[in-house]
Order: structure tokens, then sequence, then C-alpha cells
């Protein structure tokens, strides 16, 4: 297991990191935590020529409010999550999820603009992006652009990055005092990517959903949103006739694909499950 | 019987004691010395292309591209090999009839396993060999692969090997008589089948090898990640042509082995081939994706079972067929029908039935070889026994614990047999269910239990009786031919500053072995503890002897150890008595001191003597040699085996809308005979229950169809990890064999004997109220949501 | 082999790497491809950080990375220029982790050995974020850690033992 030969180049700022990469084209790859794509070199899977490291390029670091959304750097470490207070006061979501990603040495190293740019269909975080209904800020040769989180995840490991494309933020609505939060997921170590995770923020109106976005992750090919789910939550109170009716509606929103251990039936049935607990505890959090 | 050897309290009484390992702070401070640390000089390394098929006729290789490659120093097939390397073939005599193909370091015109290692590569870098296999070409023609038990047994099934008339390595039949009259006669008949994932050992430290081979002097030297070098040393110098004496295996610190590292592996045997082509020392480390691949798997067994019993729930028979697939090949030397042999041995052990039926059939399939690991059989024999007993006693209307009471052989009724033949010296079953219930405060339990399920949460009580076979004698490998030791031996010096040091066959993998030589060898001879050096796993050091398998270390090389320091203690006392003008009878030695044995005075210092010996023999009376160097070989007479016994206990709660099983708590009392180290066997049975858990929840080596493993990393192939892990309680009874003056027998197995079948029983007593039952491991949550018809 | 000039290839050329491992400046060329893990074990001869999987999967090749604990087999060698890298050798060597090592030792919680300096960076790091943390959260913490021979309880305990000890160790000298 041992990677296939390439050259290093360190990066300082985002436009050197675009550049080299633009130089070498398809042959590039950016490592960020690197948590992904170390193992996907060291099986061969990859064998990119270059390899620009963007963990000393300043401009992706840091967390910081501007105007209504909180904006977290690319670089953002997965421990960050657990231990930043702002994302604990604007972002609780990521908060909640971050414990669930990998082991405590994987989140001292692993980004979120890694985790988001790998789009790992059985990942935390790009699901959470979604539920959060955030913008991804990206740079390119051409510019700098914002994608919305529902436009991002195109396919398998597919996303609105172009390649020689570096993530370089997202952008996520401060939380409010009328919404609430709720996560889990079903895996089966601690750590290990889950059979099935659900997480979700919803805005409150008095007792009832005024509007809830909902996202899971192991269901498909990319992060999910439950469209038909919200929908059937939007304007009523959570209670346990909601929930199962919710649970119903899922039915609508997923189709997951047959997988050697995970017969697709059985998915549906743990998503269902999950996602009555997941709606159980936001009712709980009020 | 249970008295100890030597009371606890006087100085240097060790046995019985739980001191930590003088040789463990070592590992702590980062200071183990593994052969994957190794480095010699001019050292190159070793990296094999593997088959991507299961079954594939290898038509040519192409490899000069990776021979040009700059680094590249030696590119060597199967055809290489063969010239300098003589087959194997891993039968062994007394399993009568059984077949297996000869095998090579590196097939010739045959690939039968998905990643079976075809063409070797050595370069500067293990980096730059694997470079190199990517500019080999080999032309394939794929085979049709047998890859799962039943079509590998299907009537016009393809063959794994052409030239044998059909997949089937080995049958087998027990037979004591009464079987269909009990059947006939019973009360209440209870059946199921049973399905058993093939799972791997999983060290943390893969497999790793050094062969140096000298042409100069014609001598080779193996640096080996193996419990059992001596049999190393002698089939390196039989199938190389190397004699013995020339051959040395050296086994540094080991990153675990559980019996996964004393098989012949082809790459282990191509490394020093490879080493002997170049003249250079060659150094491969498995890697972890190979270990998946290529380190033998193990249990991939059916058995559907029958129980007889009467209407008070008295067991009256057992019926049992056995299939087991084993991959390509027979395992070398040691086989790959010892586990089915010792699972149809082993069902019903603690139970006194008498008649009982087993046939065992074991065939080849396009897979990777099984063989011995951890418990071998022991785990399959338990859960279907114990599973069996659970079923009877639902339908008799027995409590579990009740049932097993009833039906194990009484303490009292020793010697005795197993209704299979194994013969008992002592076993201690129901003492140990009555230390099971007390420790598990096994009736609160049980209400508590009831109290949660009128809650919908559904928790589920397991128990498990087992029998483990340790101490094996030459019964079990030697009378069928392989030059495999079951005695062992140790050289024991007195050093001439009046320290001890003590060379001996049984190895160290960290269960303890060098701590608990010492601790036999420092009470003995009445020495400190820190003053005994033992020493290991080198075959220039240490004389030849079985090493470490079967739970043989305490009780045979403890022996070995015992007995060699009681005559290096005599010639001492002779020495002293000599010195001091007395009867060696009158003289003992107490912490260093030679004592009066009636008034315990310090008479003269054994450092004494041995600086009298050694440096002033001029001193002594004429005629006096004397002998501080004691060279000593036992080997385990009397019962051919000696058998332990204990039981285990299991409280979990499973999520019957999810599946998921959380252990909560475990429970073992076991035992093993005399406890030389109390903490050390503890640690050895909770990590022997622990892959037990494992194999029970989570271990699995899938395949798809075309015979390729689909979870070959340790990202996909789910070991047990401290957070799913529960704590165990562990209680010991203690029942010394007579035919040892240590009394000491195995301890290493008993916790994987039967974690699973604990597992298996409480989920299926969690499932009750639903009507559920499982009868599959490892218990995955599709397995628990499909009996519970939830999907 | 004589004469003609030999073709090398040059994919593999080496970089300068400049680091302070365990407290001491190195410097060594190593190839990009080299992971961080190779590289300390093979040209830096510091073995004690071991290779279990080389995926981040087992937890035997953790060190510390700037005072935080990463996967070695997870970075290349040529991303830690500049970065300080503390192995258990260094670790052993400061006691800043004697306790921890000692009271492993007590309860025998390692058998082989090999996962134990990976067992150990988690530990440290684990007593120098959460004093008092229950079983729970040492179990949890060591989620990323693979033991085949011990079945975790001995490590679990050792570590809550220790905490316990500082813990109490702290009181005693904030009461004086
Ligand atoms: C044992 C193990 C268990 C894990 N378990 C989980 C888990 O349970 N849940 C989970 O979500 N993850 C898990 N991970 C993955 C981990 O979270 C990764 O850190 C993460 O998915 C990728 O982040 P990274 O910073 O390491 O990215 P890298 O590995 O550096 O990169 C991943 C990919 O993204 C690209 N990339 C990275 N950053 C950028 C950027 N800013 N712009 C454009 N492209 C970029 C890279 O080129 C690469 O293709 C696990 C990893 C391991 C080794
Ligand atoms: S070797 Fe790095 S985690 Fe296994
Ligand atoms: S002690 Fe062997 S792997 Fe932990």
């Amino acid at each position: 297991m041992k990677a296939r030969a390439f050259s290093y180049f360190r990066a300082r700022t985002i436009d050197e990191a675009l550049a080299a990469h633009a130089g070498a084209g398809d042959e590039a790859r950016f490592i960020a935590g690197g948590q992904s794509l170390v193992p996907a070199l060291a099986l061969r899977l990859q064998a990119p020529t270059i390899l620009i490291d963007i963990n000393h390029v300043d401009e992706l670091r840091g967390i910081r409010r501007e105007g209504d959304r909180l904006r977290i750097g690319a670089l953002t470490r997965h421990r960050e999550m657990l231990t930043e207070p702002l994302i604990a006061e604007f972002a609780p979501l990521l908060r909640a999820a971050a414990p669930f990603v990998a082991h405590p040495a994987i989140r001292n190293r692993g980004t979120l603009g890694g985790s988001v740019a790998l789009a790992d269909p059985a990942s935390e975080f790009p699901a959470m992006v979604l539920a959060l209904d955030a913008e991804i800020e990206i740079a390119g040769p051409s510019g700098r652009r914002i994608v919305k989180a529902d436009e991002f995840f195109i396919d398998l490991f597919e996303t609105a990055l172009a390649p020689g494309e570096l993530l370089v933020a997202i952008r996520v609505p401060l939380f409010r005092s009328n919404q609430r939060i709720a996560f889990d997921e079903l895996a089966r170590r601690r750590g290990d990517y889950a059979l099935v995770g659900c997480g979700m923020i919803a805005t409150f109106d008095q007792h009832r959903i005024a509007d809830i976005r909902i996202a899971l992750f192991s269901v498909g090919n990319l992060p999910m949103r439950a469209i038909s789910t919200e929908a059937a939550l939007v304007g009523s109170r959570l209670d346990a006739e909601r929930i199962a009716a919710a649970q119903t509606a899922l039915g609508q929103d997923l189709a997951p694909a047959e997988s050697d251990d995970v017969p697709a039936a059985m998915r549906m049935h743990l998503a269902r499950v999950l996602l009555g607990r997941v709606l159980g505890r936001l009712g709980e959090a009020a | 019987m249970t008295a100890p050897l030597t009371s606890l309290d006087r100085p240097n009484s060790y046995i019985g004691r739980s001191v930590p390992r003088p040789n463990a702070k070592r590992l702590l401070a980062g200071r183990g010395r593994y052969v994957t640390d190794l480095r010699l000089p001019r050292m190159l390394h070793a990296a094999f292309l593997r088959s991507p098929h299961a079954h594939a006729r290898i038509i040519s290789i192409d490899v000069d591209a990776a021979r040009a490659q700059p680094g590249v120093h030696l590119v060597a097939s199967g055809a290489d090999l063969a010239m300098i390397c003589t087959p194997w073939t891993g039968t062994l005599d007394h399993f009568k009839g059984m077949i297996s193909e000869p095998q090579l370091p590196l097939p010739i015109d045959r690939a039968v396993w998905a990643g079976q290692a075809v063409v070797a590569v050595v370069a500067e870098s293990r980096a730059i060999a694997e470079d190199a296999l990517e500019r080999i070409t080999v032309d394939y023609e794929e085979l049709p692969a047998v890859v799962d038990l039943d079509a590998a047994r299907a009537p016009h099934a393809p063959l794994v090997n052409p030239a044998a008339s059909s997949n089937i390595c080995f049958r087998t039949q027990l037979d004591s008589g009464g079987v269909d009259e009990a059947f006939a006669a019973a009360a209440h008949v209870v059946e199921e089948e049973f399905g058993f994932g093939r799972h791997t050992p999983v060290t943390l430290e893969p497999r790793a090898i050094v062969a140096d081979y000298e042409p100069d002097s014609g001598v080779l030297t193996v640096h080996h990640a193996t419990q059992t070098p001596y049999q190393f040393q002698d089939l390196y110098s039989r199938h190389y042509g190397i004699p013995e004496a020339r051959v040395r295996v050296i086994a540094p610190d080991i990153g675990g082995s559980f019996g996964m590292k004393l098989h012949v592996y082809h790459e282990d045997m191509a490394v020093v081939g490879l080493s002997i082509l170049l003249g250079r020392p060659v150094k491969y480390v498995a890697d972890r994706i190979e270990s998946f691949v290529s380190d033998i798997h193990a249990r991939d067994h059916h058995v559907r079972a029958r129980m007889a019993v009467d209407a008070d729930g008295k067991i009256l028979a057992m019926d049992v067929v056995d299939v087991t697939a084993i991959g390509a090949f027979s395992t070398y030397p040691r086989t790959s029908v010892v586990e089915g042999n010792q699972v149809i041995r082993l069902i019903g052990a603690p139970y006194g039935f008498k008649s009982y039926r087993a046939a065992l059939e074991v065939v080849f399939q396009n897979k990777v070889q099984t063989s011995q690991y951890r418990a071998v059989g022991h785990p399959i024999a338990c859960a279907v026994t114990e599973r069996m007993v659970d079923l009877a006693a639902e339908r008799v209307g027995l409590d579990p614990l009740v049932m097993r009471a009833n039906n194990v052989i009484a303490d009292d009724a020793y010697p005795a047999a197993s209704p299979t033949g194994y013969k008992f010296e002592a076993l201690s079953h129901e003492a140990c269910l009555r230390r099971l219930r007390a420790i598990m405060n096994y009736d609160s339990l049980r209400d508590e239990q009831a109290a949660l399920r009128r809650r919908g949460v559904h928790r589920g009580i397991g128990i498990a009786t087992f029998v483990e076979i340790t101490n094996p004698s030459p019964a079990f490998y030697g009378v069928g031919g392989a030059r495999i030791s079951s005695q062992d031996g140790a050289t024991i010096s007195l050093t001439p500053s009046g320290e001890v040091r003590c060379a001996i066959s049984v190895t160290e993998q960290g269960q303890g072995t060098e701590a608990i030589v010492s601790q036999i060898v420092a009470e003995q001879l009445g020495i400190a503890q820190e003053h005994v050096k033992v020493l290991t796993g080198d075959t220039e050091v240490t004389p030849h002897g079985g090493a470490t398998w079967a739970c043989r270390g305490a009780g045979i090389g403890g022996e070995t150890a015992l007995q060699a320091a009681r005559q290096l203690k005599a010639n001492i006392l002779e020495i002293a008595a000599l010195i001091l003008q007395e009867q060696p009878a009158a003289l003992d030695i107490v912490d260093g001191q030679v004592v009066s044995r009636s008034t315990q005075q310090p008479r003269l210092a054994v450092a004494e003597i041995a600086r009298i010996s050694y440096f002033r023999s001029d001193t002594l009376p004429p005629g006096t040699q004397a002998q501080l160097t004691v060279s000593h070989h036992f080997a385990p007479q009397g019962y051919p085996f000696a058998f332990t016994n204990g039981v285990q206990g299991c409280y979990l709660e499973v999520d019957v809308d999810t599946g998921f099983i959380k252990l909560l708590k475990h429970y073992v009392v076991e035992d093993c005979g005399r406890i030389i180290n109390p903490m050390l066997v503890d640690e050895q049975l909770r990590g022997g229950v622990v892959q037990g858990l494992g194999a029970a929840l989570f271990e699995e080596c899938r395949y798809g169809e075309t015979g390729q493993l689909l979870n070959g990393s340790l990202a996909d192939y789910l070991v047990p990890m401290a957070m799913e892990m529960p704590d165990i309680v562990i209680d010991h009874v203690e029942t010394p064999t007579a035919d040892t003056i240590l009394g000491a027998k195995g301890c290493g197995e008993a916790g994987t004997a039967a974690a699973s079948a604990c597992v298996l029983n409480a989920v299926n007593d969690a499932l009750t109220p639903f009507g559920a039952s499982i009868n599959a491991i490892p218990i995955t949550p599709a397995r628990v949501l499909k009996a519970l018809n939830r999907y | 082999m004589s004469g003609a000039p030999v073709e090398l290839d040059d994919v593999d050329d080496a970089v300068r790497v400049r680091m302070v491992v365990n407290g001491r400046k190195v410097a060594c060329d190593v190839a990009p491809r080299d992971t961080l893990v190779d590289v300390l074990r093979g040209p830096l001869e510091l073995t004690g950080t071991h290779a279990g999987c080389e995926m981040g999967a087992c937890g035997a090749c953790l060190v510390q990375l700037d005072g935080c604990a990463v996967h070695a087999c997870l970075m290349f060698a040529v991303q830690a220029d500049g970065a300080r890298i503390d192995t258990i050798e260094g670790l052993s060597a400061s006691g800043v982790i004697a306790d921890l090592q000692a009271e492993f030792h007590r309860r025998n919680a390692l058998q082989c050995g090999f996962c134990t300096p990976g067992m150990l960076m988690t530990a440290h790091e684990l007593l120098s974020q959460v004093a008092r943390p229950g079983r729970e959260a040492i179990r949890d913490a060591l989620s990323g850690n693979f033991c085949r021979c011990t079945g975790y309880e001995a490590i679990v305990d050792s570590i809550a033992a220790v905490a316990e000890a500082r813990a109490a160790k702290a009181a005693e000298g904030s009461s004086r």
C-alpha cells in the first residue's frame, strides 16, 4: 500500500493553489486533511502527478459572522466543530453531527471543506450542510462564485466543483432562537460510516413547525433532502400521529439501492425508524 | 488438591501472584522490536502481484517491463521458485483419506483464489516494488469458481482441483451407537441449522518476515513473526535443502498471533527463496489489504443438529452434521481439517449423555485457506451445543441455568469421558455454574429483564458452558506424521553472579510466557524474580520445542521450566552441601540465600556458590564438577490432553426496531487448573472473550458471487472496538491437573470458546416474546430485523 | 552492466524536510510519496510508531503533530515540513506519560504491545482535554484504536485510574 510517485507543492494563497492546479490540469489534486485522499492514494485508486497542499492557505481558515450567516473556512477541522463557541451558538447542527464523524485523531485533521468537496454520501457534514441551506463559496480560475447546497451535490462523489476549483468556505444561516435541531445516526460501531443518518433543523411558530429541512445520509448516491417528508410536517405540531405521517412520506423521498450487506428494504426501514426517533428528539428539544 | 504449591506469603512465592510482566515496560516505551521494525544492511523489499480471479489458468506472464525498472532486483514467478523449493502437501496420516494438492510458493499454471500471490518483485523499497507490479502483465483464462459451500458440494460442481474426482477434502464420522433408539424414545426432540461466518484473525501487526541467506556459509537466518520458530526451522531446512543446523529462525516481539502465525504462507516461503536467489536479506510485510486475502481465515461452517431429551429435561442424545469449506488447499503443516474435527469431537462435551453421532464433511472452494485460529473449533461446537441446550430447556420448560446444572457431568463423577470419547481427568462444571449464578446475580437479572420487557425494552441473558482442549500430547499432530513437537525444552543456568538465565522453547506474543516462566523459575529456585532472565524465540539459543499453540505455554512450557529449575536447585544445593559440610536435604534456598532447612537461617549466598564454582573450582573437593547449567525436556504423558472448563454469561439489549445489539456485561467463570498469574489469566480471558464477541456480532469475510472478498480492509471488516465492548467480570475455580507438578492447564482460548455462543443465546432469549429466532453468526442488524420480519 | 550509462528515473526526487522531532531539529530527504509513518520508522528509526492498516482505521500510527494526535499514515512526510512531531519515544523520554505507562504496566493493559503507543497517544490527548472522563467517554475516545489482544477493559481501567490520580493530585495542589 504505497502511493504512486508524485510531486508536491505547498500553496500559501488561494491564487497559488489555483495556479498550480491550472498548470497541472487533471493530474493535480488538492490535499486538505488528507483523511480520505491519502488512503485512496495508498491504495492507488487515485494517482495524481502533483499534490497541492492547501493546509497553509490562511484565507481558507477561520470562522466568523458575516451578516446573517456564519462563514466557516474550508480548512476548519472537524474537531473545531466541537470546540468553537461560534459553531455551538450559530451552527449547532454541525456541532451535533461532529462527534459521529470518525474518531478523535481523524477529527483533528479532517476538514469541513474536504468532507463537503468529497461529498461522500455516507458522510455527516455534506448532509448537514444541505439541511442548513448553506451556501458554498467556490474559487476557480475564472473567479469566485457561490452555489446553494441544494445545487451543490450532483451525483456519487460529484459536485458543482469543477476540477481545479477550490471550496473556500461554507456559509450557513445563523441559528435563531425559534429554531431547533436534532441529529442521530445508526452506525455499527462508533465513528463508522452510518447505515443511515439524519439531521434536521426546524423553525417553530409557537408549537407548530413553520419550516423544516431534513437531510439524510447513507441512503443513496448523494446526501438527500426529504422534501415530501418536510412538506408533511410543515404547519403541524410534532405529535405521534404527525411523526408517523412523516415516516410514511419518507417513502417518496428515498429509494435506497441494494448493497451486499444492507438490503434496500432494510435501509428504508432503518431510515423510517431513525426519522421517527430524530423527530421525537426535535419535539423534546422544546 | 487446590492448595497452592507453596504458601503465598513466603519470599519468592510468585506462583499465584499477579505480578506485572517484566518485558512489558519496553513495549510501553515504544521499544518493542518487531520484525516489521527490522532493517538489515543491503536489505531489499518484496511485493507480490495477486490474482484478480478466484480461479484462473495462467497462460503467460510478462515481466520484462518490471525487470527493466530501475531499483528492481528480481522478478520471480512460480517456475523460478519451484526450481529451488520442494512442494508441500497439507495432509496428515491420521486423517484417513484426506486429500489436498501439493503447493508451491507461487503457482505455476493455475490461481485458485482471488488474492493468491502469483509473481514476486524484489526492489530497493516497497514502493518501487509496487511500481513494478503495475508493469507486469499476466494473461489469465478465467475458470469457473467454486464460491460457496453448497455450490462446492453440488453434483456437477466445477472442480477446485481438476485432478480430483470431487471437491471433498475429508470426511469422517463418529457414532457411539444407540442414537436412533434414543431419539425414538425421547420425550422431546429439538433441531436447528446453524451458519457460522468465515472470519479472520486480524493481528494488529501483519505477517512479517525478513529472510537472510548468506551464500558463502550457506546459512539461512529468518526473522519471522511466528509463534512456532522450530517448526519453521524444520520446514525451511527441508523444503530448501539446507541442513537444519544452518537454519536459524528468530521470532522477536510479535504483534499478535492467535494461531494465525504458525501456518506456512506462500509469500513467506517465497521470501526465503527470493533471499536464496539474491543472496541478500529480503523483507516482506503483508499490508492490511494483503492480510485479508492471504492470512488464514477460519470457521466457515454449516451445522445441522438434533438433540433428544427426556420429559425431565435430561439430554439423551445428539446427532450432528458439520460441513465446512476450507479454501483451495488444506493448510500446511497442520491441515485445515482440525477445526471440523474438533467441532464434532467437542460438541456435547460438558454433558453426561451417551449417545452421539456426528458426520463431518470438509470441502474445497476457491477462497483463501482456513485453518487454526484461536479456540479452533470450540466456538462452533459450543454455540451448537449450547443453543440446542437452550432450545431443549425452553421445550421442557426449564430455566437455562437449571437445565445445565441438571445435565453437566457431575463434579464428583471424574474421571469421565465425553460422549465423543474424550477422557476428562477432573472438571468442575457444577462449581462453575454455581459461581456464575452468584457473580451474575442471576435471579435479580432475570427480574430486571422481566420488568424491562414489560416496558418494551428487550434484554437477553445467555449462558454457555464449555470445555477447552489444552496441553496437547503427540496425539494431536505427531501421530499424523507432522514434525510438530509436543514437548518443550529449557536450558537453565546459574550465572557467575548468582542470577538465572532460562532459555525456553515456548514463545512470547504478549500473553506473558516470559513472565510466568520467570515466576516459576524464581519460585522453584528461591531467588528474586528480577534475577531471572528468560530467553525465547530463537532456534539458535533455546532447545527445540513445540513453542506456543493450543494453550500449551503454561501447562507444558511451565512444567518444563519447573522441572528444569528443580534440577538446577538440586545441583546448587549439592555444591552448597559440599562447601557447608551438610547434607543437601538439610538445605534450601530462600531469597538467593542457601538456608538450613530446619532453622531457615541463611548459610551462604547463591551468588557465592556461583563465584566459587566458576572462578575457584580449585577450592571445591577433588572430583567435584559443578553443574550449573541444566537442560531439560518435558513432554506431557498421562492424559492426551488437559481439558479445562468453564461457563460464560452475557447480558445484552436488542433494539428490536433497528436490530442493533448492545452488550451490557459479560461474565466468565473459568477453571484452568493452577493459576500462575491471575492478572495474566484474566487478561487472556478478556482478550479471548472480545474476539468471540467480534465473531458474534461483527466479523465476517463477505464474498461476492465471483469469489471476490468484498470487505477486505480494516475499514470494511468490522473488528470489535472499545466502544462496543462490555466490561467483563471474571471468576475462577481451580482444579489443577495431577499429570504435572505445576498443575497448570491452558486458558488462552477459553474466552473465545464460549463468547459467541453466549451472545447467540442471549439474543434469542431477548427475542423470545416475538417468537423470532437467530441461528447464524455474526448476528447483524440485518439478521435480527429479518428474524423479526421488520422489512 | 558495464560501460553503458545508467538511466535513472526521477519520479521519486527527494525533497528535504525539516522538522522538530521529539524536541530535536532533524532534516531528512524524503520522496513526496513517503508517508510520515514510513519516514519516522525508516530513516528516523523511531520504530515505536507502528503501522497496522495504513488507512486510518487502527490507530497504531498515532503521533502528535504540533500537539495534536494525528495518524502518521494519513500524512506525507513533506507535509510535516516545519512541524513539531512527538512520538512515543519522545513522550516517553519527557516523562509526560510516565503515570499512564506505569498504570498500563501495573494493570497489564497490553499484551503484544503493538497497539500500545497509539493507545497512549489517545489517552494522553484525552486527559489533556478532559480532566475526569467517564468510562464511556474513555471508550469513545479509543474508538479509533484497535487492539486485538486485550479486550480493552484494562486500558480503560488504566486511563480512568490515571485521570483520578491526576485529579486528586491537582486538588491537593490547589488546596495548598
Ligand atoms: C477511519 C476513517 C473513518 C472515517 N469516518 C468518517 C465518518 O464517519 N464520517 C465522515 O464524514 N467522514 C469520515 N472519514 C473521512 C474524514 O471525515 C475526512 O476527513 C473527510 O471526509 C475529508 O476531509 P479531508 O480534509 O481529510 O479531505 P482530503 O482527504 O484532503 O480530500 C478529500 C477530497 O476533497 C478534495 N478537497 C479537499 N479540500 C478541498 C477544497 N477546499 N476544495 C476543493 N477540493 C478539496 C481533495 O482533493 C480530495 O479529492 C473517515 C476517515 C477515516 C480515515
Ligand atoms: S496505520 Fe495509521 S491508522 Fe492504522
Ligand atoms: S496489545 Fe496486541 S493489539 Fe493491543
